[in-house]
């Protein structure tokens, strides 16, 4: 466990961020003395969390299943509103989503009786944004490879090209921040790793910050900037580190991802009460 | 990312064939009925007892058909009819859908409501008719009451089953892209249950059409269950067989633009993944 009181100043900006954030178009976020309790009876799911994110950043939640990463992520989002502390975005308090900042999900949840254009163009929909739909539109899907695709119907793509079509979707409205709650885990080996490297090389043009939920440690060596692990019963960060490979690295099959691999992996297992065997059970191997 | 080039396995469906033997299949069980009919008329032909009966014959009946399609008196017959209960269910619709998406959608309202509407809805929309004929002061009208009193309960409960399967990532999503409630109902709950509600339709037009001819038979001087019972009364079988025929001919049609229209807005694809 680190010390609270490295994250006592978290909505202090470091004094990098400044610089990032004028080259960076993404959300600055900073989540303070969150906690959260599904009833007021209930034990705490989530307790003391408090972080920050630089603009620009990815950064990984990793943790077992059941320590509460989904909904601290859904707090983010605004989806849910947590018991205790607050969640900050550009200095103000999140208190209802909004198309700045895109929550990803497992599923794609694309509208079956519409088209792939159609799906894309939700955002601007909802946002009375239609006059840039024509435009947008066919900028996003050709930024997630799919441009060819626009008049398909949603249902006759695969799981993968669904997923990209979720991302335009997510993308259209130019939001700030995506936060992605494990999106490509019903996803294979092959199709999960060209979209893990696409969608972090798209956030990264984009500025954006980019927040993952993962319990797949190869998935946040691969997509992080920063990886926090997180402890269950209740929730709270355990440790709080960088990732420190470049975009040729991140590919794996080299010395320094193996070593970020294991001293990664090595931590989530010691969060996960000391037993190896337990808590790679979640992991496949890289 | 050769990955994204693979494109959805071509469907090698032969449908030419299919309709063919369809349509084969159709006109068969057309023929068998007719043979049935026809042999039931002679039967009725041969009897002592029963041959002034003999009318309801295909022969006979056709022959009535095809005067009252020519005389354009099948227009003037079927148009009431159609007319109630176009309105009955058009006021169906425009109570059963919104109720069916509320209780669809709303957990206490469903539990609050189920015992009641179930109750209702096994009662026989005839049995309302001496309320309905008390209550409005056109034999219309009442009719009109007692086709929307048997029609609504499918649209209602088709509705609400619909709204109930509606993935809820779905409505997560469109909240999170910022979606008003307009929004939500007009671009994700209406679409994603529109084979729910219309599948409502095509069961209460079915009642609606059975109710029909009874309700009818009380005062009005108009429309198809007028016209069973005018032929009754004057004894004229042949034109009564051929007003049943057109009865099943209307029936018939009205769901086949139903199923026609199912069909259309059914978004679920044999190719989907």
């Amino acid at each position: 466990m680190i010390s609270q009181a490295a994250y006592a100043t978290a909505s202090a900006k470091p004094a990098s961020a400044g610089i990032r954030q004028a080259v960076s178009r993404g959300a600055h976020l900073a989540v303070m003395g969150l906690g959260h309790a599904y009833r007021k009876s209930d034990g705490m799911v989530l307790d003391d969390i408090n972080f920050e994110v630089r603009p620009g950043e990815v950064l990984a939640l990793l943790g077992r299943s059941g320590c509460g990463k989904s909904t601290l992520l859904h707090m983010l989002a605004g989806l849910t509103l947590p018991s205790r502390g607050e969640v900050v975005i550009n200095g103000n308090t999140v208190t209802e989503p909004s198309p700045k900042w895109v929550m990803m999900f497992q599923a794609p949840s694309l509208y079956p009786w519409m088209t792939v254009a159609q799906n894309a163009a939700l955002g601007l929909r909802f946002t009375r944004r239609g006059h840039e739909i024509a435009k947008r539109v066919p900028e996003v899907l050709e930024l997630v490879d799919l441009a060819s695709f626009a008049d398909r119907n949603a249902q006759e793509l695969s799981g993968g090209q669904q997923q990209r079509v979720a991302l335009a979707r997510s993308l259209a409205t130019n939001p700030e921040m995506l936060l992605l709650d494990e999106p490509f885990s019903a996803l294979d080996a092959f199709t999960r790793r060209s979209l893990q490297r696409d969608v972090r090389a798209i956030a990264r043009n984009l500025g954006l910050t980019l927040v993952i939920v993962t319990h797949d440690v190869s998935e946040a060596v691969r997509m992080a900037d920063r990886v926090l692990v997180l402890d269950a019963n209740p929730g709270r960060i355990a440790e709080d580190t960088e990732v420190a490979l470049d975009e040729m690295q991140r590919e794996g099959g080299c010395d320094r991802f193996n070593a970020e691999h294991v001293r990664l992996m090595d931590l989530y297992t010691r969060v996960a009460h000391g037993d190896p065997a337990d808590a790679s059970d979640d992991n496949e191997q890289y | 990312m050769s990955s994204m080039a693979d494109t959805p396995s071509v469907k090698l469906a032969l449908p030419s064939m299919g309709r063919l033997r369809g349509l084969g299949m159709g006109a068969l069980g057309i023929a068998v009925l007719l043979g049935l009919w026809w042999l039931g008329g002679w039967a009725v032909a041969n009897d002592p007892d029963m041959f002034a009966f003999a009318d309801f014959a295909p022969a006979p009946t056709l022959s009535a058909l095809w005067d009252i399609l020519r005389s354009g008196e099948v227009f003037a017959m079927s148009g009431p009819s159609l007319y109630r209960v176009g309105a009955g269910l058009l006021i169906a619709a425009a109570l059963g859908v919104p109720v069916g998406i509320a209780i669809g959608r709303i957990d206490w309202l469903r539990e609050l409501t189920n015992v009641p509407f179930q109750f209702l809805r096994m009662i026989s929309p005839l049995s309302w008719m001496p309320i309905a004929v008390m209550v409005y002061e056109t034999w219309d009208g009442a009719i009109v009451f007692l086709i929307g009193v048997a029609a609504i309960w499918p649209i209602l409960f088709s509705t609400a089953a619909g709204v109930r399967r509606i993935d809820p990532s779905w409505l997560k999503v469109a909240r999170n892209l910022g979606a008003n409630p307009i929004h939500m109902l007009f671009v994700v709950i209406l679409p994603a249950i529109a084979v729910d509600v219309l599948t409502g339709i095509r069961l209460a037009l079915g009642v609606a059409w059975v109710v029909l001819v009874p309700a009818e038979y009380l005062g009005v001087t108009s429309g198809l269950g007028y016209a069973i019972n005018d032929a009754r009364d004057t004894l004229d079988y042949a034109r009564l067989a051929a007003v049943v025929v057109v009865i099943g001919a209307i029936g018939f049609a009205l769901d086949y633009a139903c199923a026609a229209l199912i069909k259309r807005f059914n978004w679920v694809r044999d190719s989907a993944h």
